[in-house]
């Protein structure tokens, strides 16, 4: 393992069941994603060492921070953790320069008002050295937290919804920024989020959890156009999700019947003849044909349909489509496509599933539980 | 005017208060913790003086410090003077009596710290020590303050627990409260409305001090 790597590993049955197992390497940024009560904080905890596991081993920086096997414990100051949490938790009665030389014992005395002036201009909060926490708003305050986890010069750095308290255009600043600084950090960065979102914007790679467990580990794109399960694909949001069976497969198309009609997939390996499958396709991956001129690939699967409804979504827009087996099939259009379709509720349209987007996985029985 | 009371007064809520807030910091502390077995027990010990008899208590209290009983005899072995009836006697049941007064609202203040705010001092480097001197202490400090004020000006007015376990000895237990009831007593009335003016400023001298330093203290986020 590399020098500066997070390895961790833990296990346990209460309270919160947890068996997850997952690495973060130098300058990664790790985004653990699940919806609340998925052991998410439990686990940023626990690689601080302010909970402990029942079985389990965190490495750092190689240095063994736990391992229950061998009875190591290593108290939460030894650990060379930043933490921003969720509250922020910041020190009311100190100032911003207070809160941040709090986590600077390490350092000679002389030199930590240069390093916070540093700091603060890392976190774009220059000149605030002496205000109060309670003068500051939420975003300042999450910087005021930011700046006070890396002042312990950490060789990791735990991010708790660090974004959760703050109104939407500051999060969206705060994310922004916390992008470009994350570029300039070489520790491993673990942030926790349910928000699936604001983990494909930042993340190198994510790990999905589901109750206490690591479903999939990947960059974003991948888990999003090949989640490793139907339970995956339903916790980062897919709805175009179905139930086949695989009609036959060779190195060009892996082929599906789907109630009743055949679809032609991109080639995937590992299935067989008459296999029972789940498979997906992204709801962007859906063609609308042009009702008024006819436009390229119209043979790949096509699908009638009736619009039941519009949703508009900032730039796009997401139609759904009953589909003739009673199924609904989702599909994202830009505003202006449309609109130039003029489509109403009860039109009756086609479209194309593109075959490189429909993925493929073992069916897992009936559809699982569907996210909150 | 009889000053000695004044004097004694002042000395005996001050070493109430002295003696008492450090220990019960420590209690509060413990107590705020989550998770701490047989809580309620306790806290329901610590509020017991509020709800006895001043009467009760000082009964009890003599009965221990009398020539008869362990504590009365290994005092009068030690120092050589009995605990009844003396100033220490009157200091120890003091110090009993003011309990909830020290320790609830440093409890209160302790248990308003959010819990993550102590970790993030410890994941900020600072050991358990360092945390609660830096961090928790001077935020529980409206606590502290609010608790030495209930304690001293508790002390000042307490008369049924000093009349009990001190008497009305001049110079070693006749408090400024004992005193006016004295003069009263005595049909003395400028003599009683002195004192009792007297100790009208000390009280509000002592509060208006305490509201300044709260006050001050008060800018929490």
């Amino acid at each position: 393992m590399a020098e500066r790597d997070l390895s961790v590993r833990l296990i346990q049955e209460r309270p919160i069941p947890l068996d997850v197992t997952f690495d973060c390497g130098p300058g990664e940024l790790l985004a653990l994603v699940g919806p609340s009560g998925s052991g998410k904080s439990t686990i940023l905890r626990a690689i601080a060492g302010l909970n402990h596991p029942q079985r389990g081993r965190v490495i750092c920086a190689g240095r063994t921070w736990l391992d229950t096997q061998a009875n190591r414990i290593e108290p939460v100051q030894a650990r060379s953790v930043g933490v921003v949490f969720q509250s922020y938790a910041l020190f009311p009665h100190l100032s911003v320069a207070g809160n941040i030389m709090a986590a600077m014992s390490h350092r000679p005395r002389l030199d930590r008002e240069r390093r916070v002036e540093a700091l603060l201009d890392l976190v774009h909060l220059s000149g605030f050295q002496d205000r109060l926490p309670g003068e500051l708003s939420g975003g300042q305050q999450q910087r005021v937290a930011l700046a006070r986890a890396l002042a312990r010069e950490p060789d990791v750095l735990l991010l708790d919804e660090p974004f959760a308290a703050v109104d939407q255009m500051t999060r969206r600043r705060l994310r922004r920024e916390l992008a470009q600084l994350h570029r300039q950090l070489r520790m491993p960065v673990v942030l926790v989020t349910h928000d699936l979102d604001e983990a494909v914007m930042l993340a190198d790679r994510m790990a999905i959890l589901y109750r206490g467990r690591t479903l999939q580990t990947a960059p974003p794109a991948e888990i999003l156009a090949r989640p490793a399960s139907p339970l995956v694909a339903r916790q980062v949001g897919h709805t175009n999700l179905f139930e086949a069976h695989i009609l036959d497969l060779d190195s060009t198309a892996t082929r599906l019947v789907w109630q009743g009609r055949v679809l032609e997939a991109r080639p995937q390996p590992g299935f067989v003849k008459g296999q029972k499958v789940h498979w997906l396709i992204p709801a962007a991956d859906v063609l609308l044909h042009s009702r008024f001129k006819p436009s390229k690939g119209e043979k790949e699967n096509p699908i009638e349909g009736v619009v039941r409804d519009r949703l508009p979504l900032g730039e796009t827009e997401t139609v759904t489509l009953a589909v003739e087996s009673g199924e609904t099939l989702a599909m994202t259009l830009t505003r202006h496509a449309a609109a130039r379709n003029d489509l109403k509720p009860g039109d009756r349209v086609t479209v194309s599933l593109l075959g490189q987007a429909i993925h493929v996985m073992a069916w897992e029985g009936a559809a699982p539980e569907a996210p909150p | 005017m009889d000053w000695a009371a004044l004097r004694l007064s002042l000395e005996l809520a001050g070493w109430t208060s002295v003696l008492l807030l450090p220990p019960a910091i420590l209690l509060a502390r413990w107590l705020s913790l989550p998770g701490v077995r047989g809580r309620a027990v306790i806290e329901m010990l610590v509020a017991l003086p509020l709800v006895l008899p001043p009467s009760v208590l000082g009964y009890y209290l003599l009965g221990q410090f009398g020539a008869a009983a362990p504590l009365g005899r290994l005092w009068q072995g030690v120092f050589g003077h009995p605990l009844a009836f003396s100033f220490e006697g009157l200091l120890i049941a003091s110090l009993l009596v003011n309990i909830p007064f020290a320790v609830q609202p440093i409890l209160r203040a302790f248990e308003g710290i959010p819990r993550e705010v102590r970790e993030a001092a410890w994941c900020s480097g600072l050991s358990r020590l360092a945390a609660f001197r830096r961090i928790e202490l001077p935020l529980a400090r409206s606590g502290v303050t609010a608790a030495f004020a209930l304690v001293f000006a508790h002390t000042l007015g307490e008369f049924g627990v000093v009349l009990m376990v001190g008497g009305n000895i001049s110079g070693a237990t006749r408090t400024l409260s004992i005193a006016i009831y004295d003069r009263v007593q005595a049909f003395d009335d400028s003599g009683a409305g002195a004192m009792a003016a007297l100790l009208l400023v000390v009280s509000v001298a002592v509060m208006a001090l305490v509201y300044l330093v709260t006050g001050r203290g008060g800018r929490r986020g």
